[in-house]
Order: C-alpha cells, then sequence, then structure tokens
C-alpha cells in the first residue's frame, strides 16, 4: 500500500511519511510526544493528527465530554491605534468595527473581487484596539493584506510566534475551565472574551470554537502554554481526551464549519459559501461592491451540504468532482468539486461539502460524485449535518 | 519484535503475506496501521479478479486519508474479507488476523521468494 501519498482532505502540504524536515514546533509539542501523538506535517506545523485514542474516540469525546486542541499553530495579530476601526471597516465583511468591546466577531476579509482572503475571529478590545485569531496557512498572507490596505490607519503587531492558543471543547468544557479559573468564566456569553487567569496562567479566554460544542479558546504567552496545557489535562472529567486535527477536522465538517483552503478561498465569495450572515452589505468594505453586483445577479454556484448514499459506501474526498453524466463526455460534465468529505462519525454516514451549480443547491437534489473513478450517488441537504442540543 | 510476526513475509509498502493453502493471505503492517489511524473503509476487489504485481487492488480510507493499496504478488483473488465492509476497524484492532484483506494464488512463485523476511522488514520500517 501506499503511505507516501498526501492525505486527501484538510491538510495542505500534508504527508503521512516524509523526511523530518525543519518543521514548526507549537510550545507543546514534548508534551504531545509524551502523551503519544501521532505527528504530521500540517502547512510546514509538526502537529497531532491523533493521539493514542485515536480519532473516532476523539471525536466522541468532543460531542459526548470534552477535548483540548493545541491550535497555537494559528495566527494572532493585534491592530491598534486612534484610526484603528477605520481601518477594520475597511478589511471585514461583518459589523466587527461597531461592535461592543468585548465581543468576538466572525468575518470574512475579502479581495476588490470578492474572493475570500481568509476568515477569522475579530476580537474588540476597545475602540482603539482589536485583536484577531487567522489560519495557520494565511498568516504572512493576512499581514500582508492588512499593511497593504491599513498601513496609514493602524499599527500591527503580529504576536504569532510569541502565542500559544489551547481550545476546550465540550459539554464539559464550561465547567472544566470555569474551575480552574476560579468561577470566573462560566458567565462568559457566546462570542464574546475577557483577560483571564486559568490555573495561573494569563490568557485571553474567548467563548468561541470550531467543534460545534460549547467551549473556550484560551490563548497565553508560549512560556505558560505547557503549565496551562499540563493543568487542564489532568483536571479533565472522565471521558475527556487530547484532540488532534483529524478530529478537529471531522468535527467542524459535521457542525458545516468552513475550512480555508478546502470550503473558501480566493476564487469564491462568502455569499456562494452560505456566509451570507457575516456579509453586512449596507456599508462600505473591501469586496462590497463586487457582492452587491453578485448579490442583485444571483448566484451561478453554491457550497452545499451532502450525504452518500448509505450502501454506496465511499467518501468523497475534497477536489472530487460533482459530474453529470448526460452531458457529452469529457470535462464538460464536471459541474461541480466537493470542497471537504469525511465520514459523519457522530451524525453517521458519509458527509461533505462541495460547490455545485445553484440549480442544484435544493435540499434532496440527487448528485453524482466521481470518487476515484466510482460514480457515487450523494443527496444535497440543507443546514448543518450535526446540531447540539 | 512481536508486533512484526515472524511467520510472516513482507512488502516494501508495509503488507505482509501468509501462506494459506495454494493462496497467499495479504493484510497491512502494524507500521501502516500506525500511520493510517482510525481505518472507516476498504474498498475491496471481488473474487476471481485478477492483479498485476504492484498495481492497484483496493483503496483503504482512514478519517483523513486515502491510500492505494498494490498487490504484492500476480494472481487470482481466491478470497476477500468481507468482515470489512461492515467492519474495517478489524484492520486496526487485528492486522495480522481478523483484519486481513485478501488472499492471491500467485501465478510466479518466484515472486513469493522475492518478498522481504521479517528482519528485512524490521530494517526498513527502521529508516522510514
Amino acid at each position: 500500500m501506499s503511505l507516501s501519498r498526501a492525505p486527501a482532505s484538510a491538510a495542505p502540504g500534508a504527508v503521512l511519511v516524509s523526511a523530518d524536515m525543519e518543521r514548526k514546533r507549537t510550545p507543546l509539542w514534548e508534551l504531545h510526544k509524551q502523551h503519544g501523538a501521532r505527528l504530521i506535517d500540517f502547512g510546514g506545523w509538526d502537529l497531532p493528527v491523533a493521539y493514542t485514542a485515536g480519532t473516532i474516540k476523539e471525536h466522541k469525546a468532543v460531542r459526548e465530554a470534552v477535548g483540548l486542541f493545541d491550535v497555537s499553530h494559528m495566527g494572532e495579530v493585534y491592530l491598534r491605534g486612534p484610526r484603528v476601526r477605520e481601518a477594520i471597516e475597511l478589511l471585514t465583511t461583518n459589523a466587527v468595527a461597531s461592535a461592543p468591546a468585548g465581543k468576538a466577531v466572525y468575518t470574512l476579509l475579502c479581495r476588490p473581487s470578492g474572493g475570500v482572503v481568509d476568515d477569522c475571529i475579530f476580537y474588540k478590545r476597545s475602540d482603539t484596539e482589536f485583536f484577531v485569531i487567522v489560519n495557520a496557512s494565511n498568516v504572512a498572507k493576512d499581514l500582508a493584506w492588512f499593511r497593504e490596505h491599513t498601513h496609514s490607519l493602524c499599527e500591527i503587531e503580529d504576536v504569532s510566534d510569541a502565542t500559544a492558543l489551547i481550545a476546550v471543547q465540550g459539554p464539559k468544557a464550561i465547567a472544566l475551565v470555569d474551575r480552574l479559573a476560579g468561577g470566573t468564566l462560566g458567565r462568559l456569553t457566546s462570542f464574546t472574551f475577557t483577560d483571564a487567569t486559568v490555573a495561573g496562567v494569563p490568557c485571553v479566554a474567548t467563548r468561541t470554537g470550531y467543534t460545534g460544542e460549547d467551549g473556550f479558546e484560551l490563548a497565553c504567552a508560549n512560556a505558560d502554554a505547557p503549565a496551562l496545557w499540563t493543568a487542564l489535562i489532568d483536571n479533565l472529567p472522565p471521558g475527556g481526551l487530547p484532540i488532534g486535527l483529524g478530529a478537529r477536522d471531522s468535527l467542524r465538517l459535521e457542525a458545516k464549519l468552513p475550512l480555508y483552503g478546502n470550503d473558501l478561498d480566493d476564487d469564491h465569495t462568502p455569499l456562494e459559501a452560505g456566509l451570507g450572515w457575516a456579509v453586512k452589505l449596507d456599508r462600505e468594505f473591501i469586496g462590497a461592491q463586487a457582492l452587491r453586483e453578485q448579490k442583485q445577479r444571483g448566484l451561478a454556484t453554491q457550497l452545499v451540504g451532502f450525504k452518500i448514499a448509505d450502501d454506496a459506501r465511499a467518501i468523497a474526498r475534497h477536489g472530487y468532482a460533482v459530474v453529470d453524466r448526460s452531458l457529452p463526455a469529457g470535462e464538460a460534465q464536471v459541474i461541480g468539486t466537493v470542497t471537504s468529505g469525511a465520514p459523519g462519525i457522530t451524525v453517521g454516514g458519509s458527509i461533505g461539502l462541495a460547490y455545485v451549480p445553484v440549480a442544484l443547491a435544493q435540499a434532496g437534489t440527487q448528485l453524482t460524485i466521481d470518487c476515484r473513478g466510482k460514480d457515487i450517488p450523494a443527496t444535497v441537504v440543507s443546514g448543518k449535518f450535526y446540531k447540539r442540543t | 519484535m512481536s508486533s512484526y510476526p515472524t511467520d510472516l513475509r513482507y512488502t516494501h509498502d508495509h503488507e505482509w503475506l501468509r501462506a494459506a493453502g495454494t493462496a497467499w493471505r495479504v493484510g497491512i503492517t502494524q507500521f501502516a496501521v500506525d500511520q493510517l489511524g482510525d481505518i472507516t473503509l476498504v474498498e475491496l476487489p471481488r473474487e476471481g479478479d485478477l492483479v498485476t504485481k504492484g498495481q492497484r487492488f483496493g483503496t483503504i480510507e482512514s478519517v483523513k486519508s486515502v491510500s492505494d493499496l498494490y498487490a504484492p504478488v500476480s494472481g487470482k483473488v481466491t478470497a476477500i474479507n468481507a468482515k470489512l465492509k461492515d467492519a474495517p476497524e478489524l484492520v486496526n484492532s487485528e492486522p495480522y488476523a481478523g483484519g486481513w484483506i485478501i488472499e492471491i494464488e500467485p501465478t510466479e512463485k518466484t515472486e513469493i521468494d522475492e518478498l522481504l523476511s521479517p528482519d528485512a522488514y524490521v530494517k526498513h520500517v527502521a529508516e522510514q
């Protein structure tokens, strides 16, 4: 069998077995090794794809108890200054600049064409200071984008290399973090944040996540990260586990949370990706004009969720073609593209996301997906695959 | 070494073979299983299919990855492990027993002689 090919989904540049090149390490790397993590190259970072429990048990642990994620590879940037709100207005599609202090806001950064530079969460500390967490693979691209468009309006400080990020996610996450924070964090509401001390470590604690579960993300200094991680591990309730990238991907897909590089890119707009709720077209920002025009024209393609027919036993992965065999043979039969696909560990079956012509975007529509040379039937489903109760 | 039984033959592609009458049973090694993580799907050939050494005869998918299975020798598929259809996790839990994949009746017996000994395979893994 072949082990040296890249995983089919969600790990740009990753290979299962490769020469140990100069991969970047998070401050928790030694601890992951001790926990028996299987490390892979993820966009130049040496990160756990799974710990000893394995992806399926890890996925279930987050749905049923609590999971800890080292997401220190993500980027953290401060934007500051008396005119920073003008910069934020320009960069973001959502109502970030006007949000109250203490609020976390999911937004897209768009090109003038409407294509997506990145998706990220901005944290408004005050009218003169914002903090943003960006995708690891886009740190350099986003910084260049910020500098190009706002250099005269605000000061930009990249603290990615000095900052660790630990996500604590699942139904038992709030109690775990709240207890280690002396009861100060349980009352923090969804999509808000605060400075806090967790297990003696100064953090920015945000009530956000990427799993479809309730939880926190804790940003702290690199030097403090091992102490924070160890305190969380030592206090895990029954069923709690550290979680690798494999389950991070299967969890976010069930919750229909997009992954940049798979479901979002420079060539698709947030409207096509179904993220219109995060685009406020009543004001000006980079890309607003193109998005208004697209909205007026109507969409040609749309990102949809699909479920593979149960008896097909296939997984449709990133890059597989959605086909219409009634069209003339050849490239013309390719009418769409799968952007993400995985087994639905909690929801069952095999699920995924694909860009398809808008005429095929209705729930219940039958799709055909070319899975490695085999035509596999799938059905369009609306909404999230998994919604917590 | 317990994770690489000494009564098997091996390939550079992390497959093992065990004599089963005139056919050879084929599976993947503990090393391969450890690299793949939780296996969620095994695509098998049909009984009677002809396979060619080095050519793809099936695929094995984990949550995150999909890998081709290559025929270790040329021959006819005389049996498939139908249990993997509903329980692909057997490959994880019992890679050398209940997680076997197919049986091949080789056409060229010399291809069996070219397979790796346990010692040679352990050395190969150490170099990975």
